[in-house]
């Protein structure tokens, strides 16, 4: 059905005129989301039953797809690892909860990299995650499923968690919009912990005007989250046409600036960069400014390091939960030392256990100035720099990759600039808790590629606002994979 | 002869209407697994929510052990995986703890020390396990208690000091309504360091720690067990092995744990999902006005102001509210001494007898000041106002009434008193000749006295007017 390609406005329209009903979309939802499922793996979990609700929000009776580490009463949330597989939860993440209440409807929980870590979407128990614009090429990660489901236009908007780019990396390979808000704008009760301090919920939709919806829907203070924010009282969905005349963007050059990379081969590298300038040309005719500064490149080369020791670090404890005495599959064992440790060591994946191990070994005693305090340092140099840089700019403007959705199996070097800063800065977003957004910009090699705005702490408005912007200049709204044509 | 030295780690459960972390009760005996919150069991997804009120507590108990309170309260999480610890960290302080480097009074055989606190610390506490044959139980009503750590220094010298600091403390939580710190409950929990040094060396001996000790009795038993063990050893020219043992109350030994090569490593980080929350002067200042006058200043004062005995004045402090009972009858008018005999010898016999609290019985300190006034005035005996005073406590009734309703109040009044005996003389006119001739019938004028009123006539006011009467036929 050709109604869930479109955007939330078209949507509501049409369930508004009643040319369409809340179950013609949820049974069309699970029919196509039936029919992809054995060649793109997006869900882990497809509904049979619709939810009634009585909300009143401009989402009620759409359809949505919920990352599968959102804790759902009495449906599987699995985090797509083993140690959850048959994991039913008791209580409601109020992510869910808030769109209950807003009479979305829930038609399915999708795929994620193990646990949220990863980024690639092709570490879930259930499989591998395939791309909707060619198969031959991931997704992304860790929010995966999620980013496939609109892309492939099952639903016109998923949910995902963002801890250093698993919603903007994926929308920006699915051509797809991605937002996550200021940290703590939306609540984490309920969202299965990857790294506390970094993680972010937020959501994928067509274009930015949805993402300023759901946001609205989404965001506010809840008791059960500590560190969520006071609601700023703000309707995201009014603000995001207002004029951006005189705002002030900037891209690092360190990492933009083609002429720095004028010894590579890297043709799809050096197209990304040549359709960024392009597009920069395009908002620049909105009145915007964008410049490019310099960043210490030290800094940007430790994003990545940075990143990965926190997050492993926060991760270990975080999952220390998962022992299979409470919940989750129990292990054999002669003593309750050794169901644990069995339940883990069947329960886990590879790459998780080597995660688990560096973020044991990051926090050991005789470790932890070197790797995990030092780590925090350079998030906060980060950090206040791009608050330096915040007070003459609204916003920083990147691309939100260095190139198109890589081929499965393609290893990239780890060490480049393109690796180290192009595919990791997306993680100061996460460092600082700054509103981020990715948005298609554009195509190379008939993939899409993206753009990303991240913007002050607490300015998600202006953040939509520019996006919203931006997005009507640079000509990808509503994009949909064209899956029908090429490969189904 | 070694010098004993000894440290104390103590967990007490903070008294708060709700868990340190969640929702759920925080209530002792009920059934297992009935106080249970989805964040006691640390399912996927829960965050924590600190109870300001077990926060405020923490503090309480901070400032009442005169340590250092920090700016922001922040947590920390060890991590360490157990069964009984569902999350696989407990939330705990490890930087910012609520109290540093504070100190406790003590006096030990009326000498008075002082123990140094390294720390005190908010954590939560962890489920309770119970290991049968072959399969073990987890009660998680445990789980998320709050529960404050306290941490001496290695300033203890004796079975003795450390048994009077724990008491001390226990008074503490009590007399600051922080916790029941009832060791039966298992609110109350010790860990002993403990190690021996000879009289002039220069550094520490080798430490041997015991954990969880549950009963005061048993912390005694354990120190002077592993007195005698180490004392021992040492004689012999052996060395102590650093290690945990387990006390064992049936045996009343203890047993090598594990060897600590290693301390463990609980890899401590900063709990993110807590923001610091700022502790004001003025959060501080309404706290230091809720603690009460402690046990320690209020046998100083009853001591040195009112000249009881430390005997009497660590018997009226050890329950905050006879405490206080005995200062609202000074407040009454009270002579502290007779108050202080009263309720230490009567009151609280009657307090023990039927094992109530002091807040239970009918008499308040005015109707006890009365009865007093009473006695002071000669209208009763000290042995009639004891027996008033007993009746009056288990018949709940005023005592002074008491008096007027047995009728047994004296006859002191000179008036009276000669209406009666020229009474008794002129009914007895024939003996005046021998009581004038020096015959022994004196006695008997004093005796019809007494049986015309019933025995209430005050003795020697009835002797003097009958003398006087006698003297002047």
């Amino acid at each position: 059905m050709d109604i869930l390609k479109l955007n939330i406005d078209d949507i509501r329209e049409k369930l508004d005129s009643n040319e369409v009903s809340s179950q013609d979309l949820f049974d069309a939802s699970l029919d196509m989301a039936h029919k992809y499922q054995d060649e793109y793996n997006a869900f882990v979990t497809i509904m049979d039953k619709k939810e009634e609700s009585d909300g009143k929000s401009i989402l009620r009776g759409i359809p949505y797809a919920l990352k599968d580490n959102f804790s759902t009463k009495g449906i599987l949330t699995t985090a797509s690892s083993n140690i959850l597989k048959d994991y039913v939860p008791v209580f409601d993440s109020t992510v869910y909860t808030k769109l209950k209440e807003s009479g979305a409807v829930l038609m399915g929980k999708t795929v994620l990299d193990e646990l949220a870590m990863g980024g690639t979407g092709t570490t879930g128990h259930t499989g591998v995650v395939r791309n909707p614009w060619n198969k031959d090429r991931l997704i992304g990660g860790s929010s995966a499923g999620s980013a496939c489901a609109v892309a492939l236009g099952i639903v016109p908007f998923a949910i995902g968690s963002d801890t250093g780019d698993s919603i903007r990396k994926p929308a920006a390979f699915g051509g797809v919009v991605g937002f996550k808000p200021t940290y703590g704008r939306i609540s984490r009760y309920g969202l299965f912990a990857f790294a506390s301090s970094l993680d972010h919920v937020g959501c994928f939709t067509r274009c930015v005007r949805d993402a300023a919806y759901v946001t609205d829907v989404l965001k506010g203070q809840d008791e059960k989250d500590m560190t969520s924010l006071e609601d700023d009282g703000k309707v995201y969905a009014s603000l995001i046409d207002n004029d951006v005349k005189g705002r002030k963007l900037f891209y690092i050059k360190e990492a933009c600036d083609i002429e720095n990379y004028k010894d590579s081969n890297d043709d799809e590298l050096l197209e990304t960069l040549k359709k960024f300038h392009e597009n920069l040309d395009k908002i620049r005719s909105l009145g915007i400014v964008v410049e490019g500064v310099s960043f210490d490149k030290e800094l940007l080369n430790a994003i990545y390091p940075a990143y990965m020791t926190i997050s492993c670090a926060e991760a270990t404890s975080n999952n220390a939960n998962l022992t299979g005495i409470l919940f989750g599959p129990r292990a054999e064992g002669s003593s309750i030392n050794d169901i644990m440790f069995n339940a883990r060591t069947q329960g886990f994946s590879e790459l998780i256990k080597r995660r688990f191990i560096l973020g044991s070994y990051i926090l050991q005693k005789e470790n932890q100035e070197k790797l995990f305090l030092n780590a925090g340092r350079v998030r906060r140099l980060i950090v206040n720099k791009m608050n330096d840089l915040f007070k003459e700019y609204d916003g920083l403007i990147m691309p939100s990759s260095g190139g198109i959705a890589p081929l499965f199996g393609t290893k990239s070097d780890q060490l480049s600039d393109r690796y180290l800063i192009l595919e990791n800065h997306l993680a100061i977003g996460n460092f600082g808790g700054f509103p981020s957004i990715s948005l298609p910009s554009g195509f190379v090699n008939d993939m899409p590629i993206s753009i990303n705005i991240t913007g002050r702490v607490m300015e998600d408005d202006v953040v939509l606002n520019m996006a919203n912007k931006i997005e009507s200049v640079m000509g990808y709204k509503n994009i949909v994979a064209k899956v029908g044509e090429k490969d189904v | 002869m070694y010098k004993v030295v000894i440290g104390l780690e103590v967990h007490c459960e903070l008294k708060t209407v709700s868990k340190n972390f969640s929702g759920s009760r925080n209530e002792y005996s009920s059934l297992p697994n009935s106080n249970v919150a989805t964040v006691d069991l640390g399912f996927p997804g829960i965050l924590p929510v600190v109870n300001k009120e077990a926060v405020k507590k923490a503090l309480k108990m901070a400032l009442a052990l005169n340590c250092e309170t920090p700016d922001i309260i922040t947590f920390d999480r060890k991590n360490y995986f157990y069964p009984d610890l569902p999350k696989g960290y407990q939330i705990t302080q490890m930087h910012k703890p609520v109290g540093i480097n504070g100190y406790v009074m003590i006096n030990v055989d009326g000498v008075d020390k002082k123990v140094l606190i390294h720390d005190t610390h908010l954590e939560e506490d962890t489920a309770s396990l119970d290991h049968f044959g072959n399969y073990s139980l987890i009660d998680y009503n445990r789980s998320g208690i709050p529960l404050l750590e306290t941490v001496t220094e290695p300033c203890l010298n004796s079975a003795k000091e450390a048994i009077a600091f724990l008491e001390t403390l226990r008074s503490m939580f009590l007399y600051c309504d922080t916790s029941e710190a009832r060791s039966d409950k298992g609110q109350m929990r010790c860990d002993v360091n403990i190690s021996l040094m000879k009289e002039d060396a220069k550094e520490l001996g080798t430490k041997v720690e015991m954990k969880n000790i549950n009963s005061f009795n048993n912390v005694k038993e354990a120190i002077e067990y592993e007195i005698k063990r180490q004392t021992e050893i040492l004689e012999s020219g052996g060395k102590v092995i650093q290690e945990t043992r387990r006390y064992d109350d049936e045996d009343k030994k203890t047993y090598s744990m594990r060897q600590k090569v290693d301390a463990i490593d609980y890899k401590y980080f900063v709990e993110p999902n807590i923001p610091p929350v700022k502790v004001t002067s003025e959060w501080l200042e309404e706290i230091k006005r809720e603690i009460p006058m402690l046990q320690y200043e209020r046998i100083n004062l009853y001591m040195n102001e009112y000249g009881i005995s430390r005997k009497d004045a660590t018997t009226l402090v050890k329950d905050k509210a006879i405490a206080e009972y005995f200062e609202d009858g000074i407040k009454e008018g009270g002579n502290p001494k007779t108050l202080a005999n009263w309720i230490v010898s009567i009151i609280m016999g009657h307090l023990n007898k039927f094992e109530i609290g002091i807040d239970k019985i009918y008499l308040t300190p005015k109707m006890l000041m009365e009865l007093i006034k009473v006695l002071d005035a000669g209208k009763i005996s000290i042995k009639q106002a004891k027996e008033v005073l007993y009746k009056a406590l288990e018949e709940e009734k005023d005592p002074v009434k008491l008096v007027d309703e047995l009728g047994i109040s004296q006859i002191g009044d000179d008036s009276e008193i000669r209406v009666i005996v020229l009474e008794v003389i002129d009914e007895n006119s024939h003996l005046i000749g021998d009581y004038k001739a020096g015959k022994k019938v004196f006695d008997y004028f004093v005796g019809q006295v007494m049986k015309k009123t019933k025995g209430r006539a005050n003795p020697s006011t009835t002797a003097r007017i009958l003398r006087e009467e006698l003297d002047k036929r």
